[in-house]
């Protein structure tokens, strides 16, 4: 091909000229792209340009800053399991970005971000609007290019796209210099990819298969964990029959839920630092520990040393270098968790020696449950998650912003299915909740998304309102309203007692007047009798609502096991 | 334990240094790195001394680099049969006096001089290790003026005697 910075002669203008930013549409067109998240900039220019011209072709949504527009594409991309796409300029459009990329990377989260870049020429000149965009995100991301020739911009916008979303789906950055989204090119260029060292292991090894069945088949007490793996694979069918066939109870990891029915009864809780009495201690218990998708992070294990002491454990995980990483591991499974789970499945079922355990655990399950206090009037946090649960029937889409209340939510919105359930894992960012709501919602039109938030962690993205404004999209804001940063509060009152240094706010704006600034509907709710006269129909209908509801601020997640513990030795486990 | 790992990389920019940054992320202790074209137009490769606590914090090694999508091929080949080599050059403080009794150090281990000047004199010596290092250990005494080395570069025999098998990754068989 032949690139020019000259416009082809007069005659056959019309049908051929295009830039470098035509090209990346097009090429977004080919992947099918329906949604972009991006905010416009001097870098980007030429892509607005060109977005200009393809009207039609997408829904663009512009965001109030870019954190809020990639946490949307986040929420997007988690609800859809397609690649969430963001668009951001230069220099401090690209850096607002960084928060998200990072979220996205440590959760897994298929995102193809495309950043402007200053021209080639003056890279490296500290020119206007310009950073290291491939500096700075190279941790951060599963991949990253910057964009040097014009030729290239096919191909790359191609891998960017195969590499965010096959194996371990991760965020892929493509930072594009503004000289090349503006250069005029004259003829097709091809986009075949080429990527020689990256061919992620899908089908699990026959021989490990085998292991796990004989292991399976010799435990006394297996329990399963279901991660997040499962849910990226689209596995919950298989992993359901593979749980009936051999009778297996289920613990999960704070992203896995959803994978299997909250409501089964061989579920036994959320595991981890704020998991269940039960799902804690079959993990300490097991002898058999297969992990399906999940990465046996510290939350979820609490001190290495007292983990599953006496098990043998079984990984599944589509990445090698998860198997192994942070418990040694004796039947390993690099695969996708679908495919795994469909080989297991072809296997004959068989019926274990498990029924004390099974037993033990169903008395653990009835003996220590969840509890929280009581309230005649006041609303305790636990009663206002279980009262979303029970005015949406379990179905809504579900996101959170971190904190207490996204624990709770955890804990009490039982999820019955996959795809539902929305929150910052790895990363824990405060202000990813509401944005990600908006993602959601564009992703599943008609289901009801209710934004489970912290009076702080909504202070930080609170902005995006505005697009709710804007799109009559119908998400429902609930601020579980302590008027503290609950979680730092719950530390300092465990750990630095009771100094509670720089945790309670009690100036605040009024959230009711906030969202009626933005054209919606603001409730605010005191106690136990508004959330049950008034919430249910405020979450069924179909305009955006924003719910300020005023918690008891003292209250505390529970059961907890304290950093550096091990999983049995949870606090909190049943009423003082 | 010292390991040397090499890894085969597609050419791409930005490989070198997301290379290096997982690396520091994860905090291994690299001795050595060095890089440089292959037979392959497009293909580099990497050769790194590490020095890693166990057998687990060396398959994490090794995973992560694999991992890297511009990453085509990572191999242990410490325990295999392998050529490795590294070159270094060694400004030694000298009076003319001491030039003769220098040349005598140097002669066994065949390195070269390739400067010289009124109060130094510049040794070249290319070798494994071991070799440069007792090498300068002798040189030590007289004063370094200046001393660099390239890091190790190696690859494996073209004949293999008693195979030790490169130890895979158990879980990708
Ligand atoms: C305040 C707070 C409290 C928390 N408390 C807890 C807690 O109590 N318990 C808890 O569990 N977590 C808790 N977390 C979350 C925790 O930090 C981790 O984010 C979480 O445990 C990770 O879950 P995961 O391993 O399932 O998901 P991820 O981190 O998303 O890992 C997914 C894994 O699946 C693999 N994978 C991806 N695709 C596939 C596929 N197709 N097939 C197979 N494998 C695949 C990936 O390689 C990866 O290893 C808390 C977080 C916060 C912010
Ligand atoms: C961006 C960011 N800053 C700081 C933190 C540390 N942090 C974790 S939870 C928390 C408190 C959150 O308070 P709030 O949003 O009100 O939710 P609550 O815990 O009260 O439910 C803080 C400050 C964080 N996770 N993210």
């Amino acid at each position: 091909m032949r690139a020019s910075t000259e416009p082809k002669p007069a005659e056959d203008k019309q049908q051929t000229i295009k830039t470098g930013a035509d090209l990346l549409v097009e090429a977004l067109i080919e992947q099918k792209v329906e949604t972009i998240f991006g905010y416009p900039g001097g870098a980007v220019l030429p892509i607005y340009d060109a977005l200009y011209r393809a009207d039609g072709s997408f829904d663009h949504v512009l965001p109030r800053h870019e954190q809020g527009g990639i946490h949307a594409a986040e929420g997007y991309a988690r609800v859809s399991r397609k690649p969430g796409v963001v668009i951001g300029t230069s220099g401090p459009g690209a850096t607002n970005l960084i928060t998200g990329i990072a979220d996205a990377m440590m959760d897994s989260l298929p995102l193809v971000i495309f950043t402007g870049q200053v021209a080639k020429n003056v890279i490296g000149t500290d020119a206007f609007q310009e950073s290291d965009v491939m500096g700075i995100t190279t941790p951060i991301t599963k991949h990253n290019y910057q964009v040097q020739d014009l030729e290239e911009l096919p191909r790359i916008v191609n891998e960017a796209f195969h590499i965010a979303a096959t194996g371990r789906p991760g965020p892929v950055v493509v930072d594009i210099p503004k000289d090349i989204s503006a250069t005029v090119f004259e003829r097709d260029v091809k986009n075949e990819f080429h990527l020689p060292g990256y061919q992620p292991t899908v089908r699990p090894n026959p021989l490990q298969i085998n292991k796990l069945r004989e292991a399976l088949i010799g435990a006394r007490k297996p329990v399963v964990l279901t991660g997040a793996g499962i849910l990226h694979a689209g596995g919950t069918e298989a992993l359901k029959s593979f749980v009936s066939n051999y009778d297996l109870p289920v613990t999960s990891t704070l992203l896995g839920l959803g994978a299997f029915p909250g409501d089964h009864h061989r579920f036994l809780g959320m595991a981890g630092m704020h998991g269940t009495y039960a799902a804690n201690m079959a993990l300490y218990e097991c002898d058999l520990l297969i992990n399906i998708g999940g990465r046996f992070d510290d939350r979820l294990t609490g001190n290495l040393q007292h983990f599953a002491p006496n098990a043998r454990i079984a990984h599944i995980d589509i990445d090698p270098a998860e198997i192994g990483k942070n418990v040694p591991t004796e039947i390993p499974i690099v695969s996708d968790a679908r495919k795994a789970l469909d080989k297991l499945n072809e296997l004959e079922p068989a019926t274990l020696d498990h029924a004390e355990w099974v037993e033990k655990l169903e008395s653990n399950k009835q003996n220590y449950p969840l509890w929280h206090n009581e309230s005649e009037d006041v609303i305790l946090p636990q009663y206002l998650l279980r009262k979303v649960h029970q005015f949406t029937d379990g179905e809504a889409v579900v996101t959170t912003d971190v904190g207490q209340h996204q624990m709770w939510a955890a804990q009490y919105y039982t999820f019955n299915r996959p795809d539902r359930w929305v929150t910052s894992g790895g990363l824990g960012t405060m202000g990813f909740g509401f944005p990600a709501a908006i993602g959601a919602q564009i992703a599943d039109k008609d289901s009801t998304v209710v934004a489970i938030v912290g009076d702080g962690g909504f202070q930080m993205t609170m902005q995006e309102m505005s697009l709710l404004q804007e799109r009559g999209l119908p998400v429902k804001i609930i601020i579980v309203n302590n008027q503290a940063l609950g979680m730092v509060r719950q530390w300092q009152e465990k750990f630095y007692d009771k100094r509670y240094s720089h945790s309670i706010i009690d100036t605040q704006p009024d959230f009711v007047k906030m969202a009626e600034a933005y054209g919606l509907h603001g409730y605010k709710m005191e106690n136990i009798q508004e959330i049950d006269r008034e919430l249910g129909d405020i979450l069924n209908n179909d305009k955006p609502a924003v719910i300020d509801c005023r918690v008891v601020q003292q209250e505390n997640v529970y059961p907890m096991i304290a950093p550096g513990k091990g999983s049995h030795e949870m606090i909190g486990v049943s009423k003082p | 334990m010292k390991r040397i790992i090499t890894a085969v990389v597609h050419n791409r920019s930005g490989v070198l240094n997301r290379v290096t940054g997982l690396l520091s992320k994860r905090q291994f202790n690299i001795e050595s790195i060095s890089v440089g074209r292959t037979e392959t137009e497009g293909v580099s490769k990497m050769t790194f001394v590490v020095d890693v606590e166990d057998e687990r914090k060396l398959e994490q090694f090794s995973k992560q680099l694999n991992k890297q999508i511009d990453v085509i091929k990572v191999s242990d080949i410490t325990d295999k049969q392998i050529v490795a080599r590294e070159l270094a050059m060694i400004k030694v403080l000298t009076t003319p006096q001491q030039r003769g009794e220098l040349q005598a150090i140097i002669e066994p281990f065949r390195a070269t001089v390739i400067d010289v000047s009124k109060e130094s004199m510049t040794v070249q010596i290319t070798g494994n290790s071991d070799k440069v290092d007792a090498m300068i250990e002798l040189l030590r005494p007289y004063g370094l003026k200046e001393l660099a080395r390239t890091g190790l570069t190696a690859f494996t025999r073209g004949q293999q005697l008693h195979q030790t098998e490169v130890k895979p990754y158990s879980i990708l068989n």
